[in-house]
């Protein structure tokens, strides 16, 4: 164990593969987003794929170009997440509704479709589930 | 409204994680946040001792599909009494927690470790108060495992194993209890299950139960992850550890055998009678061996867990508002105690009463504060603990159980015997060296100085608490209103 390990031979593909996958990965997280609550998807599936594609990124390259890629500490998105998610659940107070009530807005957004308090709540676990295994990973990643 | 006392904690963890650069700021937020916090749980209070149970269908989901959290008296004294501990230690801290640990996330774990805390009390759904044992249980962890030594983490993996060990327990009784009823609501399950027929089956799940919430409220014989992890972190964490986790553990308890398991109660309640007399005697015992102020301490929690176990098992109106009125006084009365250990630690850098002494000549004051909870604990009129353990043990004769009362108040003398020690040791021996003249920080002593000055109130005028105890208790043996404001007119 004390020897100094080998240099690995690290292979090209996965850094070139990395740089293309990432966005799609982005995009498809956003896509499970979106398509949540009544369908397969949701924030908590969408933040998991947005953070392996990140994750992929680190891997393929290192946990610091992910850093300086990022232009926010993953510990701030925690918080914006979770403060999301918690003013999602406080619209409906103002609407005299108990915490947490699903309210839409009237009108449909081309390609949203209807949006209301339960997508901004799952645009807060996505925040926070991204912010979270980012954290952990990039902690342990660099330890 | 109801719902305050989970946002306001949720909402001051998120600021604190945002100002996680700013320390200063955090332990402002501290202050605010517990501050926040009491006054609500003093509104919910009055709300429920002038309008009765108050219920909010989280979602607008009705009662039996969505989560509903529910007030009543049991819960909104509960909330108080925890939300004073909070502001207490938030006071504490401003002092007594190391910037180091400040650093690393001592005030967002502290905020969410309230949610649960308060969470736990409130819900009406029993896969819910899973949820929230849970938040407790990680932020609890993390907390403890604070400061990465050897020892911290020691304790932390204690704690965390047996705990994990009781969720997994609790967790099958849950679904256990919906395999039978088909609801996880609390109140439609004390409505489903004894339309059941299952007798058997429902007994087999309250005693997994029992085993579950025995573990989290250290009850005999799955204690030994209390005293092998509570001394290891600063004494604050400490504090409010022994003000808040053991007893939400005692609260399920309370909630689970008042509203859900009421039929063919004799053998559930012959074994809790017998767990709270071995809980009380295997507690003191275990603190006659300590001569580390924290541990003996440890112990007596354990000791002290015992009685409100009694007052359930008893299970008259009388014993449970005997033992909601204890709760209550244990809660303060035993911060009160650990911050008082903290003090002393901090004028005499250990926690060893075989280094400390002759703090009763030089710090006459401190020695005041140590006595006070010291013999509320044991029991000594006109304190607090006095009246508690007088109203058990009237509820005791009540119904002719003579031997739990004999042991409580064996164990009693006991508590007084372990309380003499640590005054003989720390205060009254004369000093190994001497105390040193510096002064304690105002943030230091001020917090310890409240406690004790509530504890000695509810003493010195038991009048008030004693009621509202005794509405509580009797929301619990007659859970019709409960039920009613959970699931309204249902069938």
């Amino acid at each position: 164990m004390n020897r100094k390990p080998e240099k690995l031979q690290r292979s090209l593909l996965l850094p070139v593969a990395a740089r293309y996958l990432m966005p799609l990965l982005l995009i498809f997280s956003i896509f499970l987003l979106l398509r949540g609550h009544n369908e397969i998807g949701g924030g908590f599936i969408g933040g998991l794929v947005a953070a392996s594609a990140l994750m992929l990124y680190a891997i393929a390259v290192s946990p610091a170009a992910l850093r300086s890629l990022l232009p926010f500490e993953p510990r701030s998105l925690v918080a914006v997440g979770l403060l999301t998610s918690l003013i999602s659940g406080l619209i409906p107070l103002f609407a005299g509704r108990p915490f947490l009530t699903g309210l839409w807005l009237k009108t449909e957004i081309p390609v949203l479709g209807k949006i209301g308090t339960p997508l901004l709540f799952d645009l807060g676990v996505y925040l926070l589930v991204v912010g979270i295994v980012l954290w952990i990973l990039l902690t342990l990643a660099e330890d | 409204m109801i719902v305050l006392p989970i946002l306001i904690p949720l909402a001051f963890g998120i600021f604190s994680l945002l100002a996680w650069k700013a320390p200063r700021l955090q332990r402002g937020l501290a202050l605010a946040g517990t501050s926040l916090l009491t006054a609500s749980a003093v509104a919910i209070l009055l709300d429920v001792r002038r309008t009765g149970v108050s219920a909010l269908q989280i979602g607008s989901w009705p009662a039996p599909y969505g989560i509903t959290l529910a007030a009543d008296g049991l819960s909104s004294l509960m909330l108080l009494t925890a939300a004073v501990i909070a502001l207490a230690a938030a006071l504490y801290g401003q002092a007594g927690i190391d910037p180091g640990r400040v650093r690393s996330g001592y005030y967002p774990l502290f905020h969410f470790l309230l949610m649960g805390v308060n969470g736990a009390f409130l819900t009406g759904d029993i896969f819910n108060l899973y949820v929230w044992f849970e938040v407790m249980l990680m932020s609890s962890f993390v907390l403890i495992a604070l400061g990465g030594e050897r020892r911290n983490i020691e304790g932390a993996v204690k704690y965390v194993i047996l705990n994990l060990l009781a969720s997994i327990l609790f967790l099958s009784a849950i679904g256990l209890l919906y395999n039978l009823a088909g609801t996880l609501n609390m109140a439609d399950l004390a409505r489903q299950l004894p339309l059941l027929g299952a007798p058997n089956q429902i007994t087999l799940v309250a005693v997994l139960f029992l085993a579950a919430f025995g573990i989290k409220s250290a009850a005999f014989p799955l204690f030994f992850w209390l005293p092998a992890s509570y001394h290891t972190p600063p004494v604050t964490i400490t504090a409010l550890f022994s003000g808040l986790l053991t007893k939400v553990g005692v609260y399920a308890l309370i909630r689970v055998f008042t509203l859900l398991f009421t039929q063919d109660t004799q053998y559930t309640r012959t074994v809790l009678l017998i767990l709270a007399g071995f809980t009380m005697v295997t507690g003191v015992l275990g603190a006659a061996a300590q001569t580390d102020f924290r541990r003996l301490l440890s112990f007596h929690i354990i000791s002290q867990i015992g009685y409100p176990l009694m007052g359930l098992a008893l299970f008259s109106q009388s014993a449970l508002a005997a033992s909601i009125y204890f709760l209550v006084h244990v809660m303060l009365a035993k911060t009160a105690l650990f911050l008082v250990a903290g003090l002393v630690e901090s004028l005499q850098g250990s926690f060893d009463l075989k280094k400390l002494g002759g703090l009763y000549s030089a710090r006459t004051g401190l020695a005041l504060l140590f006595l006070l909870p010291a013999l509320s604990l044991a029991g000594l009129p006109p304190l607090s603990g006095f009246f508690a353990k007088l109203a058990l043990v009237r509820a005791g004769l009540e119904q002719g159980q003579g031997v739990i009362v004999a042991v409580s108040l064996a164990v009693s003398l006991m508590t007084l015997y372990s309380m003499t020690k640590v005054w003989n040791e720390a205060f009254w021996k004369p000093a190994a060296v001497p105390v040193p003249r510096r002064r304690l920080s105002a943030w230091l002593w001020a917090p310890t100085l409240g406690l004790v000055l509530v504890s000695l109130l509810i003493g010195i005028f038991p009048a008030p608490l004693l009621e509202l105890s005794n509405q509580a208790a009797a929301l619990l043996t007659n859970t019709q209103p409960y039920l009613e404001a959970v699931i309204g007119g249902m069938p």
